[in-house]
């Protein structure tokens, strides 16, 4: 063959080459394509082959001629290839897209209950202010559920805390109750504390929280069971401009920074001078709204500890003072999550437990 | 206590608006749970911190109006028609008021009527329907008659339910004058609490808003003053003056009865009170303006009960079985508590209380004997309360009157008895005051309240602060005296009443006024709640378990919690902790068991629910030996029934959860409160079926026990027909687990030389105890064998009856070095051997 017939071989053979190469439509074709063109009997390798038979001159023209083809194939080949595995690529993640708007796998999740979530909430904001919790017992007698908070026997104050009575055989006037708050706690705190130095009692700064009792009737607002916590601080420099402060932190912390809240005068036996704590509303921001009628959200009561209480808890009124406040922990999350009614909190319905 | 504004500001000129009194009655510590508005214009929204509820009058279309001449209507006798002038024109206006009706045909009346005339488009309240709905006058035709205006009863106004007839105005006023200029009014809905007894009378609120603004009461004018002379018509004699410090008795002769004028009529109305007739109306008006109750006798009643002898009133405790009729027409049996106003011949009323009916005022009444008396209030809360009896006078008796206001109010209501009724005030009162209070001194000063208050306020300044509320004060450098005024029975003597005396100078002052400061006191020693860091790690734990926390009430009943004892078993017969005074019998007996109410509250979900995983941590109640205070142990109870995932649309397993759900949940839990040494072991309890139940053991202690429920005890529960799962239960006592948990626990180093992993699996005897197996595997392998894991439990027929075949993974490893397979090959042999030793184990191949 003369030269000019090897180097038009050579042209068609890329010809045919790409033109085969433009058909193959998957990875098993191209190797096979590889395999017919660029393979060891392929017609451009048995052209190298065949080199030696060509003069010196013709052979370095018809090597180079070849080589360029070779390249050119193996050039060709390789974008196939890629174009070939990203098709494919493509292809599976198509076939694999989901519906994403299909629900989740459910998961089994566990939950506390509100009240307990609530508790957690006060415990932390309280503890950062020093304040430790003390639980005491929910049976309790008159003397401790009212006449050492300053409650006399058959004093009109009584009537604001309407009791449940344990029958327990004739007791006088010292009959067992179910509390009416966790306030008996505050007797029991001090007088411990006071017991462990009785001429220098050391400070008290104490939550307690737990349930309390009254005997009404129930409906949406009013519970015969119901969650309180109380804050009480004692020490020998403690006023009412604290009480303030810690009420208005805690109203900060859980409401928001810019809370407005205030202190209207009340009446509490075991407390002097006595207050109500309200917040600013902020579901209308005190426009005034169906839950709060006028503005004001009240959160709870408060005041100083009165010198009676100090005294039965083994603190020298003279000496020592402290304040003393008591707030709903269901009452808080009804304001914030829109519960409209007390009685769910301890019937337990998981439709109602399960959005915590 | 309802409290008009225009009676309030006949004591004080505060110049406050309807929402600052409002305002400052609740900041002061007498909270106004609503404002009706009678008339006046609507406070804009928003500037009241109190529920505004009632109608303003238009100023143009409700108008005084004067009637001249009341003319039959030509197609109806029950209609008349009036000629009116409304202050510009003429009207004809159509109404059956009943009270028009003696004037009807009589021509132009010489007087005329003033009334309350409403114009076409006012807005008022339907007269004829109940309650209050608000309509607009339109134009109708009445029986032929056009009808575009109409004059107004009290209903149509808003000022009571009085709707027999129309209003008729006997104040001066012309007419075209708006309605809402000569009785607009609003009415303030006050919560009265305990201590503030002295602010139940509107003279006792505008000392209030007088003392908060500044302003000086204005008294009753003229003053009050008791008839001149000696009086000689009654005596009194007081048993115990401790229950009845003061007796002060009056007496007005040739009385009138008839009704009060339209003006009081209409503010005892507002204040919540029925206008009776002229004398009783006059003891209702003025205890609400000044507060002190009084009661009025038929004194010729009295004089003839005295057979001609000198009425001789006499107060002393009931006799027991002592019987009265009271003027509500009921007959009440007394005991030695109750406090009776009598005479020679017996009891005539219930102190404080109620009166008799024997002797009250009629429409024949002449003469008009009249108590003001001081009562001890705990006393009369307590016939109040065992009579069921709460009454106006006994509501403000059983806060504290003081005695100091018996003549007061005897005086004043002579006075107004008169100018009612045409009477004759005898001469002088009979005035019984065996135990006169002792005002209370109380020193303060500055430092008191700079102590309490944490403000520094001059003593000066202190001084006139409780002047404004009437003490009476003495300033003596930083300190001062203040003598309590003769109204207030509130403040105590020593320590006590210093503290009073501050909440005064506070309230006052404006507790608005009193900054913020955070404490600056020394922090009280802060010590860990260990048993409340229990609760919450237990919760945490058990919610991490996938378990909703639930908080139950302590109420239940014997029945409900004895569901847990199937027919056979033994019953609970501890005594139930029992309320004295339930509401319900649902909520008589606080409950022995956390675990029955944990059961109850699955059985409600139930319903709602495929799966219910529920736990509580909460006390039973337990009496012990002697009565008292009962025992209040914690227990945390678990309950699991139904599916072990939630369906959704993949596939999930939906399998019933069975005892090993609940032993999973309960190992997760011992083990993550590092309790060492926990096994379980089979056990019996009445509630729990007898092969599937298990106690739990810590340390060789029982601290609780679980299983499936017994069937026949879970029949005895409302499950939904579709809710067959098994109810799996747990009791835990928590007071004896808690002082298990160590307060620390180690953990090991994460192993960087590579563990050989290895399968064992034997088959054993049915009966060996797979606890038994482990233990045995874990002692022989030693330290190197530091995992081993059951993966696989099977019987067959292949295996033989009465066998099992067990498959552990054990995991071999040492802390130090790669293990030789030598090793491992030596300690494998030697469990086998031990395996087949002891539990006549073989191995599987």
């Amino acid at each position: 063959m003369s030269e000019l017939d090897v180097l038009k071989e050579l042209e068609s053979m890329r010809m045919a080459g790409l033109e085969a190469l433009a058909k193959v439509e998957n990875e098993d074709a191209l190797q096979a394509w590889r395999t017919a063109f660029l393979g060891r009997s392929a017609p451009v390798m048995q052209v190298f082959q065949k080199l030696g038979s060509y003069a010196a001159e013709e052979r370095k023209e018809i090597g180079q001629a070849a080589n360029e083809v070779k390249v050119a194939l193996e050039g060709a080949y390789a974008e196939r290839l890629s174009e070939l595995k990203e098709r494919a690529t493509a292809a599976a993640l198509a076939s694999e897209s989901l519906d994403v708007t299909l629900p989740g796998r459910p998961v089994v999740q566990g939950r506390l209950h509100p009240d307990t979530q609530m508790l957690r909430e006060l415990f932390s904001v309280f503890g950062e202010m020093g304040f430790q919790v003390y639980r005491s017992r929910e049976v309790e007698t008159d003397e401790f559920n009212f006449q050492l908070l300053n409650f006399p026997v058959g004093h009109p104050a009584r009537d604001m805390q309407d009791t449940y009575f344990i029958e327990a055989g004739e007791r006088g006037d010292n009959p067992i109750l179910l509390r009416t708050h966790t306030s008996p706690g505050q007797i029991h705190a001090m007088q411990e504390a006071a017991a462990t130095n009785p001429t220098n009692p050391p400070p008290v700064r104490i939550v307690l929280p737990g349930m309390a009792y009254r005997y009404e009737q129930t409906d949406a607002r009013h519970e015969t069971q119901f969650d309180q916590i109380e804050g009480l601080a004692v020490g020998p420099g403690i006023t009412f401009t604290n009480l303030k402060a810690t009420l208005s932190d805690l109203a900060r912390r859980l409401f928001g920074e810019n809370v407005r809240t205030r202190f209207r005068a009340s009446y509490f036996p075991f407390t002097e001078p006595s207050a109500e704590f309200d917040i600013e509303c902020f579901l209308c921001g005190g426009k005034g709204c169906p839950v709060c009628g006028g503005g004001w959200l009240e959160i709870g009561g408060c005041g100083m500890v009165h010198p009676n209480v100090l005294r039965n808890g083994g603190y020298d009124p003279e000496r020592y003072s402290g304040f003393a406040f008591g707030l709903g922990p269901q009452r808080i999350a009804m304001l914030r999550y829109g519960i409209n009614d007390i009685r769910y909190f301890w019937e337990n319905d998981l439709r109602f437990l399960e959005q915590f | 206590m309802l409290a008009p504004l225009s009676w309030i500001r006949e004591f004080v000129d505060s110049g406050l608006t309807v929402a600052e009194i409002a305002h400052l009655l609740t900041m002061a510590g007498m909270e106004v749970e609503g404002v009706q508005i009678i008339g006046l214009p609507m406070p804009e929204p928003g500037t009241v911190d109190t529920k505004v509820s009632g109608l303003a009058w238009d100023r143009e279309k409700i108008v005084v109006a004067e009637i001249y001449e009341v003319m039959p209507h030509p197609n109806a006798d029950r209609l008349v028609l009036c000629r009116l002038y409304d202050g510009h024109e003429e009207h004809i206006v159509l109404t059956g008021a009943p009270n028009l009706f003696e004037y009807k045909g009589k021509g132009p009346l010489s007087e005329p009527l003033k009334v309350a005339y409403a114009k076409e488009g006012a807005t008022l309240y339907d007269g004829h329907q109940p309650g209050w709905v608000l309509t607009t006058l339109k134009k109708t035709k009445i029986r032929g008659v056009d009808s575009d205006s109409m004059v107004c009863s009290e209903k149509e106004l808003g000022i009571s339910e009085e709707h027999e007839g129309i209003l008729f105005l006997d104040m001066d006023c012309d007419p075209g004058t708006p309605l809402a200029d000569v009785l607009g009014d609003a009415v303030f809905d006050i919560k009265l609490l305990p201590s503030y007894a002295r602010c139940a009378s509107m003279v006792g609120l505008a000392r209030e808003i007088g003392a908060m603004t500044g302003n000086l009461l204005k008294r009753p004018a003229p003053p009050i003053m008791p008839p001149e002379g000696k009086a000689d018509f009654a005596k009194i004699s007081i048993n115990d003056p401790q229950l009845n410090p003061r007796f002060v008795l009056g007496l007005i002769r040739d009385v009138k009865i008839g009704p009060s004028p339209e003006l009081i009529r209409r503010r005892l109305k507002m204040a919540g009170i029925r206008a009776i007739n002229n004398i009783v109306d006059a003891t209702n008006y003025v205890m609400l303006e000044i507060g002190q109750p009084l009661h009025a006798f038929d004194y010729d009643v009295l004089r003839e009960r005295a057979h001609g002898g000198k009425v001789h009133i006499i107060t002393r405790s009931a006799s027991k079985g002592e019987v009265l009729t009271t003027l509500d027409g009921v007959e009440r049996k007394l005991d030695e508590t109750t406090v009776l106003v009598c005479d020679e011949a017996g009891a005539l009323s219930i102190a404080g209380v109620m009166g008799g009916g024997e002797s009250e005022v009629t429409d024949a009444t002449k003469s008009v004997l009249l108590e003001g008396a001081a009562w001890n209030m705990i006393n009369i809360r307590r016939t109040a309360k065992a009579q069921n009896l709460p009454s106006e006078a006994s509501y403000r008796f059983s806060r504290g009157v003081h005695p100091s206001m018996c003549d007061k109010g005897v005086s004043r209501a002579l006075e107004l008895m008169a100018e009612w009724s045409g009477g004759r005030v005898a001469a002088g009162l009979v005035d019984e005051y065996p135990l006169p209070p002792v005002s209370p001194l109380i020193e303060i000063t500055t430092h008191d309240v700079k102590r309490w208050l944490g403000i520094s306020i001059p003593a000066d300044e202190i001084a006139a602060l409780l002047s404004r509320l009437e003490f009476k004060v003495e300033l003596s450098g930083d300190a001062i005296r203040a003598l309590t005024p003769d109204h207030r029975l509130d403040i105590e003597e020593g320590v006590a009443g210093k503290a009073e005396l501050i909440e005064e100078v506070a309230r006052v002052y404006g507790y608005d006024n009193i900054p913020e400061a955070r404490m600056a006191d020394l922090l009280p020693p802060q010590k860990s709640n260990i048993e409340l860091e229990k609760d919450e790690r237990v919760r945490d734990l058990l919610v991490a378990a996938g378990l909703q926390e639930v908080i139950n009430y302590r109420w239940t009943t014997p029945e409900r919690e004895s569901r847990l004892n199937p027919p056979g078993a033994e019953p609970d017969d501890r005594p139930y902790v029992k309320i004295a005074n339930p509401l319900a019998y649902e909520k008589t007996f606080l409950r022995h068991s956390v675990m029955a109410s944990v059961i109850d509250t699955a059985e409600r979900n139930a319903r709602n629910r495929a799966r219910l995983a529920l736990f509580e941590i909460g006390p039973v109640f337990l009496h012990g030996e002697e009565p008292g205070l009962p025992e209040e142990k914690k227990h945390l109870a678990i309950v699991l029934a139904g599916q072990r995932e939630i369906s959704g649309w993949q596939a999930a397993d939906t399998a019933a959860m069975d005892f090993f759900d609940l032993k999973g949940v309960l190992e997760e839990l011992l083990n993550g409160l590092r309790l060492p040494d926990v096994h379980f072991e089979a056990g019996r309890h009445p509630a729990f079926h007898p092969g599937k139940c298990a106690r739990i053991m810590v340390g060789g202690k029982q601290v609780g026990s679980f299983g499936e429920l017994h069937p026949q005890v879970r029949s005895r529960y409302d499950w939904p027909a579709t809710f067959k799962a098994p109810v799996l239960a747990a009791d835990v006592d928590i007071d004896a687990l808690y002082p298990l948990i160590p307060a620390l626990f180690q953990t090991t180093d994460t192993p960087t030389f590579p563990p050989v992993l290895e399968d064992l699996a034997i088959v054993v005897d049915e009966k060996a105890p797979a606890a038994e197996i482990a233990k045995l595997i874990k002692q022989t392998g030693g330290k190197l064998l530091t995992d081993v894991r059951l993966f696989d439990l099977f019987r067959s027929e292949q295996i033989g009856a009465g066998k099992k075949s067990l498959a552990y993974s054990l995991t071999y490893q040492a802390p130090d070095r790669t293990l030789k397979d030598e090793e491992v090959k030596q300690l494998r042999g030697k469990i086998i051997r031990r395996l087949e030793q002891e539990l006549g184990a073989k191995l599987r191949s």
